[in-house]
C-alpha cells in the first residue's frame, strides 16, 4: 500500500505541476474546452485513486469538483468567475493535502466544507492562501522518478558491455590462461546479474498493474452491494514500465465502470437467470508486436439506445446517431461527458470517464475496442504497442539465417516421423501437414522469405504456430536455440513486409529479426475461421459420419462424393464425350448431360461416369473407377479456394478429398436439359422470327423455354414483343425497341446486359 | 551563409550531405538480410548495441548491387537509425547550398534525392537528402 501511496503522491505532484499552466489559462478564458478537459481529467483521476487508497478527504473534494466541472462540460452551468475560483481553490487544496500526506503531518480540514459549498455558488471561495505546509521542505521519498531516456541509455550501455565481454572472452580463450579465465568468469557473472537488474529497471511484469485489482474490485463491489468474482490471466507478461504506469488509470476506470454500470445488482442478475456473483476477467497476452489487455464482464452490456438518448438530450441528432453502424454506436460511449447511469455514484461518477480512458490509451499509441452483447456482458480490449520488451523466444533457422519466434505463439515443435503420425502430404500443389490426426496448413519459412527454393524436398522440422482462429505448421531447417531477447521496434521499411514484429541484438552481436506468427500466416495467404479452429473432437465421442462413395479420379487422386447425390455409376465410351460450347458434355440416351472432370480423358479406353442428381437436374462426373462406399467423418478441412473439391477428410490415416456437389451443380447446371418444366417465354409480334434466331440462347440461359405459339393448357410466364406490337396475352410483357432510347420502359434489342437483367428480374418473379 | 557538408562518393559520383543529417560515419560489419523487404534495404547491422537498418544506395539509384561497401553514414530519422552505404568519404567542408536552377534537370534516378548544388573548389557537387533515400517513411512534410 505504501508503494501505491508513494506513486499516487508523485503522480499527483507531477500532474499538479503540469496543470498550473492549464489553470492559469482556464482562468483567463473559462470557455476554453481543452483546458477544462485537462482539469476535469485531473480531478477525475485523483478521485479514482482516492477511493482506492482510502483518502476520504481528497475523495470528497475531488468528487465535488468533478461534479461541477461535469456540469460545465454538459453545458448546465456557465464557468463564471466564482465557479472558476472555487474549482481552483479545490485544486490548490488537493495539492496541500497531498504534500501533508507525504510528510505525515496533519492538515486542518476546516474550510473544506466552505470550499465545497462555494462550488454551488452558496459561499464565496477565498483565494487559496499558500499554506505553511507547502513551504516546508519535502520529506525525502524512497522512490525516485527517472526519465525514460536515462533508462534507455543505461540499457544500451549494458548491452555494449555484454558485447565487449563476449569479445574479450573470445580473445582470452585463445590465450588459454586459467587464472585469467577464472577472473573473466567472475566478471561475466557480475555482468549477467547487472544486466538482469538494469533490464528490470525498464521492464516489469504486468502483475505490478494487476496486483492492486483484487482489492479494488472487492471494495468497489462492496460499496455498491454487488458481489464480483475476479479472475486474472497472464500476470507474468512483461511490459515496459512506462506503459504500466500509463495503463494504471485507464484500467482502473474500465474496471470500476464494469462493476458499477455493467454488472447488475444481485436481484437483477437472478431475474436475468445469471448467477448472483458477477464475473470479471482481466487478461494480458502478447500478440505479434502488441500487448493485448482484455477486460471482460458478464454484465448487461452497453445499452446503445440509452447512450443515444443521452446524447440526444445534449443536443445531438438522434436519428443520425441511430443510423450509425453498430460499432460506431458502441464507440459513442467515448463521447466526452456521457453517462448511461441515471444516478451519480461515488464509484465511477457520471462522466464514466471513457473519453479520458481513450485519451490516455491513445496517448501511448494504443487502441481501445469494445465488444458488447446486450444482457451478456462487455469486453473491452486495449492494445498497446510493444515498444520494448523482453520475450522468451525460440530461434529457428531458415535458408542459413536465424530468426526469432516468440515462444508464446508456439504450440509445439515436432520432427517428421517415419511412422506417419507426423507427415507432409500434398493436396494438388499445396503441402499440408498432419500432426497426430490434426491437419494443418503448411508454410515453408525459407520459401516464404525467398531464402530457399520452394521445391527442395520435404522439411524435417515443423514448428506449430498458434494464431487467432487456428494454427499452422511452419517448416524450418533447424531449431537453433532458446533465448531471452530484448525486442526493439524495427524501422518502417523493415516492418513493411508484415512478417516481422521487431528486431533484436542477441549476445552473438548479429542482429536478428523477430517473426510475427500471425503476419506470416497472412503473407502465406492462410485464412482461419473459427470453425476450422475446432480441435479434433473428443476421441470418445462418436463423430458424425456421412456415407460417401470413394473413387479413383482421372488424375489419380482418391476422392469421395456424398452418396446422397449419386444417382448411379455407369460406364461410358470416351467418344461420347466432347468439349462443345465451352464445356465437356456427354451424349447419353439421346440427351446431352454436362460433364465435370478433373484430369484428362485422353488415351483412355473407357471411363466411368458418376451420374449426380439434385432431384431436378443431373450432371455427370467422369472418374477412372469407383472404389468403395464408406462412412467418412463429417469434419472436413475446407479447401483454400472454392472449386470442385470442398475440402479434405481424414479416413483411416489417409486424406480423402471430398467433392463439392454444390459447386459442381452451380458450375454446370446453368440451363438444365430439356424436359424439365420451365417457364415459357412467348415470342409474339412481327419480330418473333428474329427473336427465335437471335434471342433464344439468352432466353434459355435465363431459364425459359422459348415458344412462338402456346399449346392448349400452357400459359406464358413472359411475353416478349417489340414496342409497337399489340399483345393480347395477359402474361407480363417485356418490350424491345429497335433504337436505343433514354429512360423508356423498353429495352434496346442489342443491349445484352439490360436484356439479361430484365430477364433475370422476370425469371425471379416467375418462380 | 555556409553550412557544413560531408563530401562522399556514391555510385562513383561525389555528393554532399548536410552535416546536420549525419550522426556519425562508420565502417559497418556483417549485414543480416531482411527477406521480403524493399530492395533498398540491404539488411540490418549491429552498431555497438544498436541495430541499424542498412540502406543500399546503389539500389536507391536503380543500379545493381555493387561490390560490398562497408563505409556508411549513420542518420537518425523518426527514432530509427539508418546506415546509408557510401563508396568513399572525403571531407567535411563548409559550403553554401544553392538551388538546382538554371534549367538543370537531374536524371530520374537521382532526381528524388538531389536537393541542391554546392561549390567545391570551383566544381559543382550535388547535395543529396538522406531522408529521400529511405523507404517506408511517411511522405516528407
Amino acid at each position: 500500500m505504501d508503494d501505491l501511496l508513494q506513486e499516487f503522491i508523485a503522480e499527483t505532484r507531477e500532474t499538479m505541476e503540469a496543470l498550473t499552466g492549464e489553470i492559469v489559462a482556464w482562468e483567463a478564458d473559462p470557455s476554453d474546452r481543452a483546458r477544462l478537459d485537462a482539469i476535469f481529467r485531473f480531478v477525475h483521476t485523483v478521485k479514482g485513486s482516492c477511493g482506492f487508497l482510502d483518502l476520504p478527504r481528497l475523495a470528497r473534494l475531488s468528487h465535488a469538483a468533478e461534479d461541477v466541472l461535469s456540469a460545465v462540460r454538459g453545458g448546465e452551468r456557465a464557468p463564471d468567475a466564482a465557479l472558476v475560483n472555487a474549482v481552483l481553490a479545490i485544486v490548490d487544496r488537493i495539492g496541500e493535502i497531498v504534500e501533508a500526506i507525504d510528510q505525515g503531518t496533519a492538515l486542518d480540514d476546516s474550510g473544506e466544507e466552505l470550499l465545497i459549498a462555494a462550488l454551488d455558488g452558496k459561499a464565496e471561495a477565498e483565494p487559496a492562501q499558500p499554506s505553511a505546509v507547502s513551504m516546508a521542505p519535502r520529506a525525502p521519498t524512497r522512490s525516485v522518478r527517472l526519465s525514460v531516456d536515462l533508462l534507455d541509455r543505461m540499457m544500451s550501455g549494458m548491452s555494449d558491455m555484454v558485447l565487449a565481454r563476449n569479445e574479450l572472452a573470445r580473445r582470452l580463450r585463445e590465450a588459454d590462461d586459467p587464472a585469467v579465465e577464472a577472473s573473466l568468469e567472475r566478471l561475466s557473472l557480475t555482468v549477467a546479474e547487472m544486466r538482469d537488474t538494469v533490464t528490470r529497471t525498464r521492464m516489469q511484469k504486468i502483475d505490478a498493474l494487476f496486483s492492486a485489482l483484487p482489492r479494488m474490485v472487492r471494495d468497489t463491489a462492496a460499496g455498491l452491494g454487488k458481489s464480483v468474482a475476479l479472475s486474472i490471466e497472464g500476470a507474468d507478461v512483461e511490459l515496459d514500465r512506462e506503459m504500466i504506469e500509463m495503463m494504471r488509470d485507464p484500467l482502473g476506470h474500465i474496471i470500476r465502470n464494469s462493476i458499477d454500470h455493467g454488472i447488475e445488482a444481485p436481484a437483477d442478475r437472478r431475474k436475468a437467470g445469471k448467477s448472483e456473483n458477477g464475473s470479471l476477467t482481466v487478461s494480458a497476452r502478447q500478440s505479434g508486436n502488441q500487448i493485448i489487455i482484455e477486460i471482460a464482464d458478464d454484465g448487461r452490456g452497453i445499452d446503445v439506445d440509452k447512450v443515444i438518448a443521452r446524447l440526444a438530450a445534449t443536443g445531438r441528432n438522434a436519428s443520425e446517431l441511430r443510423a450509425l453502424p453498430e460499432k460506431a454506436k458502441l464507440d459513442l460511449v467515448f463521447e466526452p461527458g456521457l453517462t448511461t447511469k441515471d444516478e451519480v455514484t461515488g464509484v465511477s461518477g457520471r462522466g464514466v470517464g471513457m473519453d479520458v480512458v481513450r485519451a490516455n490509451v491513445e496517448q501511448i499509441g494504443g487502441r481501445i475496442d469494445l465488444s458488447s452483447q446486450r444482457g451478456q456482458g462487455l469486453t473491452t480490449t486495449i492494445r498497446v504497442p510493444l515498444t520494448l520488451s523482453i520475450i522468451s523466444a525460440i530461434i529457428v533457422g531458415a535458408g542459413g539465417q536465424g530468426f526469432a519466434l516468440p515462444r508464446q505463439s508456439i504450440e509445439e515443435i515436432v520432427g517428421i516421423r517415419d511412422d506417419g503420425s507426423i507427415r507432409i502430404d500434398r493436396l494438388g500443389a499445396t503441402a499440408i501437414a498432419t500432426v497426430r490426426e490434426r491437419r494443418l496448413p503448411l508454410v515453408d519459412l525459407g520459401a516464404l522469405l525467398g531464402l530457399a527454393a520452394p521445391d527442395r524436398g520435404d522439411p524435417r522440422m515443423l514448428v506449430i504456430v498458434g494464431v487467432p482462429g487456428g494454427a499452422y505448421a511452419l517448416a524450418v531447417d533447424d531449431v537453433l536455440d532458446n533465448e531471452e531477447l530484448v525486442i526493439k521496434p524495427a524501422a518502417p521499411a523493415v516492418m513493411a513486409p508484415g512478417v516481422y514484429a521487431g528486431q533484436t541484438l542477441p549476445d552473438s552481436g548479429r542482429p536478428m529479426l523477430l517473426l510475427d506468427g500471425a503476419g506470416i500466416a497472412n503473407a502465406a495467404g492462410l485464412v482461419f475461421t473459427r470453425e476450422v479452429a475446432a480441435e479434433p473432437a473428443n476421441e470418445d465421442e462418436a463423430e458424425p459420419v456421412m456415407p460417401a462413395l470413394m473413387f479413383l479420379d482421372l488424375d489419380g487422386v482418391r476422392r469421395a462424393v456424398p452418396l446422397a447425390v449419386v444417382d448411379r455409376v455407369e460406364p461410358a465410351d470416351p467418344h461420347d464425350i466432347h468439349f462443345t460450347a465451352g464445356e465437356l458434355r456427354l451424349s447419353v440416351d439421346g440427351r446431352i448431360v454436362p460433364l465435370a472432370a478433373q484430369g484428362t480423358l485422353d488415351g483412355r479406353e473407357g471411363v466411368s461416369i458418376l451420374r449426380l442428381t439434385d432431384g431436378a437436374s443431373d450432371i455427370g462426373y467422369a472418374i477412372a473407377e469407383a472404389l468403395d462406399i464408406a462412412d467418412l467423418p463429417c469434419a472436413m478441412t475446407p479447401a483454400r479456394e472454392p472449386g470442385p473439391v470442398a475440402g479434405v477428410v481424414a479416413w483411416r490415416g489417409e486424406q480423402i478429398e471430398m467433392l463439392d456437389a454444390h459447386w459442381l451443380f452451380a458450375e454446370h447446371v446453368r440451363v438444365a436439359s430439356d424436359g424439365v418444366a420451365r417457364p415459357i417465354c412467348l415470342l409474339a409480334g412481327r419480330e418473333a422470327g428474329w427473336m427465335a434466331t437471335f434471342l433464344r440462347p439468352a432466353l434459355e440461359r435465363a431459364g425459359y423455354r422459348v415458344a412462338t405459339a402456346l399449346k392448349p393448357g400452357e400459359t406464358a410466364a413472359l411475353t416478349l414483343a417489340m414496342d409497337d406490337d399489340a399483345v393480347t396475352d395477359n402474361a407480363p410483357v417485356l418490350r424491345l425497341s429497335r433504337e436505343p432510347r433514354e429512360g423508356a420502359d423498353t429495352i434496346f434489342r442489342y443491349d445484352r446486359a439490360g436484356l439479361a437483367q430484365a430477364l433475370a428480374r422476370h425469371a425471379a418473379g416467375a418462380r | 551563409m555556409a553550412d557544413l557538408f560531408l563530401i562522399a562518393e556514391i555510385a562513383g559520383r561525389p555528393v554532399a550531405i548536410a552535416s546536420d543529417q549525419v550522426e556519425s560515419v562508420v565502417d559497418i560489419g556483417e549485414v543480416v538480410p531482411v527477406p521480403r523487404a524493399d530492395a533498398r534495404v540491404r539488411g540490418l547491422a549491429a552498431l555497438r548495441s544498436r541495430v541499424v537498418t542498412v540502406i543500399d544506395t546503389r539500389a536507391v539509384l536503380g543500379l545493381n548491387g555493387g561490390d560490398m561497401q562497408s563505409r556508411a553514414v549513420i542518420t537518425a530519422i523518426e527514432g530509427h537509425h539508418y546506415a546509408v552505404l557510401v563508396d568513399a568519404l572525403e571531407d567535411v567542408t563548409p559550403c553554401a547550398l544553392q538551388p538546382l536552377a538554371g534549367g538543370i534537370v537531374l536524371d530520374p534516378a537521382w532526381r528524388p534525392i538531389g536537393c541542391g548544388i554546392v561549390e567545391l573548389g570551383g566544381e559543382p557537387v550535388l547535395a543529396i537528402d538522406l531522408r529521400a533515400m529511405i523507404p517506408g517513411l511517411a511522405v516528407a512534410a
